[in-house]
């Protein structure tokens, strides 16, 4: 057993070896560029880059919209699937599962060429379709954490019973899903939202194939043009990637632990 | 007329899926097997031999089996050290939040970290170089290389495979182990016939899933070299700008590739699943 103790030790070394030294290699070069002393001088130009303002707010915006839109599209679902369909999980799980499989570069390469500007649906005509589709397709890369995390929510409170109850008490449909069943699962959705957002906010093969101002493109415009910048850019959305998952941490800590009547 | 109620929770899920899913690609899977004139063919499938779309494949295919299992072994590794190595709490703690983060460390700014430690001016390669003398450039090593694109995939590797592994460990009873110490097992044993068994399928389907990650993923191989490592996803991203195959069905047909690879790893992930499971029974 004390062996066993020692080689844990050594296996644990080496990963934060390999994990760290490229953490630290990214700060200490982001803050050489000033000759001759370290200095926060490549932080000062990226965030001052008007750019950089556009278009992280713009992917923020697609962030937002992609959490809507997920929300609206797996909330009833997957409630809909544990009150009344269960049969078909299976089918649905298959699917929400998709797209670890179909790289994200084929789904946008379907899109251009199915939703381009002679075809019925026109999305890529206008600057607005273009955005929609944008977020149509972050949707659904975010589809499978996303159902994930609603459906272990759901899991956890009596889908029937709560329904029952608020039918009985002369509740519609829409009455239902959003003042019972939502706030319910909002800690599970708001997991799942901070993690579409971490995927989404630096995304770059859908942005740039339908050539969005998004931070992706961005990033990559950057990396191939400048030398300190990319580094400082890394450690931000480093930053930004490790704020999303603690805030999914602090929301576990509030989420109901104890799963009631399993359905 | 009584509408369908049956189905509207599920009906916005199923026409987005289908929309935005599952018709663009049977879009291109179709468009991979007719010719312009829209006429069924398997040229274009027969075009995919060319020496350069070949060689792209083969890059591709060899950079995510070799960072998928290198990550899955050190993930299975990590995950084993600190679940059952007897460290401290806080260090299982630390490490599964730092693999949550790290698994979605990827794209564009992996590239940028790596290029900041083992690029020509990376901290590593200079520290390599200034204390140890260890030229690794003059050895041949490079970060726009497939060891280098290799090296920087398993960044987000060994992370996945730790945040999905750890679970299954976990479900790994502390009884199972007495027990097999009480019937006399050696360590060996132990592994062997219970361990493993047990963890199997849940490995294995991860590393497919770790395969199917590096085997799609673009960015942080199109940062870290642009266009100089010819790898499958590259080599579509530059066609659905540019055409540079000059054959649009062409472009089909690789996508159509790429969705028959990821989809085949499946097929051998369900495969030995069941096999593995019947064998549990």
């Amino acid at each position: 057993m004390k062996s066993g103790k020692f080689w844990a030790w050594v296996v644990f070394a080496l990963g934060a070896a390999y994990f760290f030294i490229p953490l630290i290699a990214t700060v200490e070069f982001s803050m050489r560029m000033r000759r001759g002393a370290y200095s926060f001088d490549a932080y000062k130009v990226v965030l001052g880059d008007p750019r950089f303002q556009a278009t992280f707010g713009y992917s923020v915006l697609a962030a937002v919209f992609t959490i809507i839109l997920g929300v609206l599209i797996v909330v009833p679902a997957a409630y809909w699937i544990r009150l009344r369909l269960p049969q078909l999980r299976p089918l649905v799980e298959f699917i929400t599962l998709l797209p670890l499989v179909i790289p994200a570069i084929v789904i946008v390469f379907g899109y251009i060429r199915m939703y381009g500007s002679n075809s019925p649906l026109p999305f890529l005509a206008s600057d607005t379709g273009t955005n929609a589709l944008l977020v149509i397709g972050y949707a659904t890369l975010s589809l499978p954490y996303m159902y994930r995390a609603v459906d272990t929510g759901l899991r956890t409170i009596d889908v029937r019973t709560l329904t029952e109850a608020a039918q009985i008490l002369g509740a519609g449909w829409s009455t239902i899903i959003t003042r019972v069943i939502l706030p319910n699962v909002l800690i599970a959705v708001l997991s799942g939202a901070f993690l579409t957002f971490a995927i989404v906010i630096g995304e770059f093969t859908m942005a740039s194939l339908l050539n969005r101002p998004a931070f992706g493109p961005y990033l990559q415009n950057i990396g191939a043009n400048r030398a300190y910048e990319p580094a400082a850019l890394a450690i931000i959305a480093f930053a930004i990637t490790w704020g999303c998952m603690s805030l999914i941490q602090i929301l576990s800590r509030f989420a109901p632990r104890s799963a009631n009547r399993p359905n | 007329m009584r509408l369908p109620t049956q189905w509207f929770g599920v009906a916005p899920f199923f026409i987005f899926a289908i929309m935005f899913l599952i018709l663009p690609t049977l879009y291109l899977m179709l468009g991979a097997f007719q010719n312009d004139a829209g006429e069924f063919t398997f040229e274009n499938i027969a075009a995919l031999a060319q020496p350069s779309i070949v060689a792209a494949y083969w890059i591709s295919i060899k950079v995510s089996l070799a960072s998928s299992l290198i990550g899955a072994f050190a993930g299975l590794a990590i995950a084993i050290a600190i679940v059952r190595g007897g460290l401290p709490e806080w260090i299982r703690s630390a490490t599964l939040t730092f693999s949550g983060v790290a698994s979605n460390f990827a794209g564009v700014p992996l590239a940028f970290a790596f290029i900041a430690t083992l690029g020509r001016l990376g901290l590593a390669t200079v520290i390599l170089n200034t204390f140890f003398g260890l030229n690794i450039y003059a050895h041949g090593f490079n970060i726009l290389s497939f060891w280098g694109l290799t090296l920087t995939y398993v960044y987000f590797q060994i992370p996945l495979m730790v945040v999905i592994i750890v679970p299954a460990i976990d479900g790994l009873k502390k009884e199972w182990g007495e027990a097999a110490a009480t019937l006399g097992a050696t360590m060996a044993q132990y592994w062997r016939m219970v361990v493993i068994p047990v963890i199997w399928p849940s490995f294995l389907g991860t590393v497919i899933l770790l395969f199917a990650n590096a085997f799609g993923a673009i960015a942080t191989a199109y940062a870290l070299t642009g266009s100089s490592l010819n790898i499958v996803p590259i080599l579509l991203y530059a066609q659905i700008r540019g055409d540079v195959l000059h054959n649009a069905h062409l472009g089909y047909a690789i996508a159509f590739g790429m969705i028959f690879i990821t989809g085949l790893a499946n097929v051998f992930y369900i495969w030995f699943r069941t096999r593995s499971e019947r064998w549990l029974k």
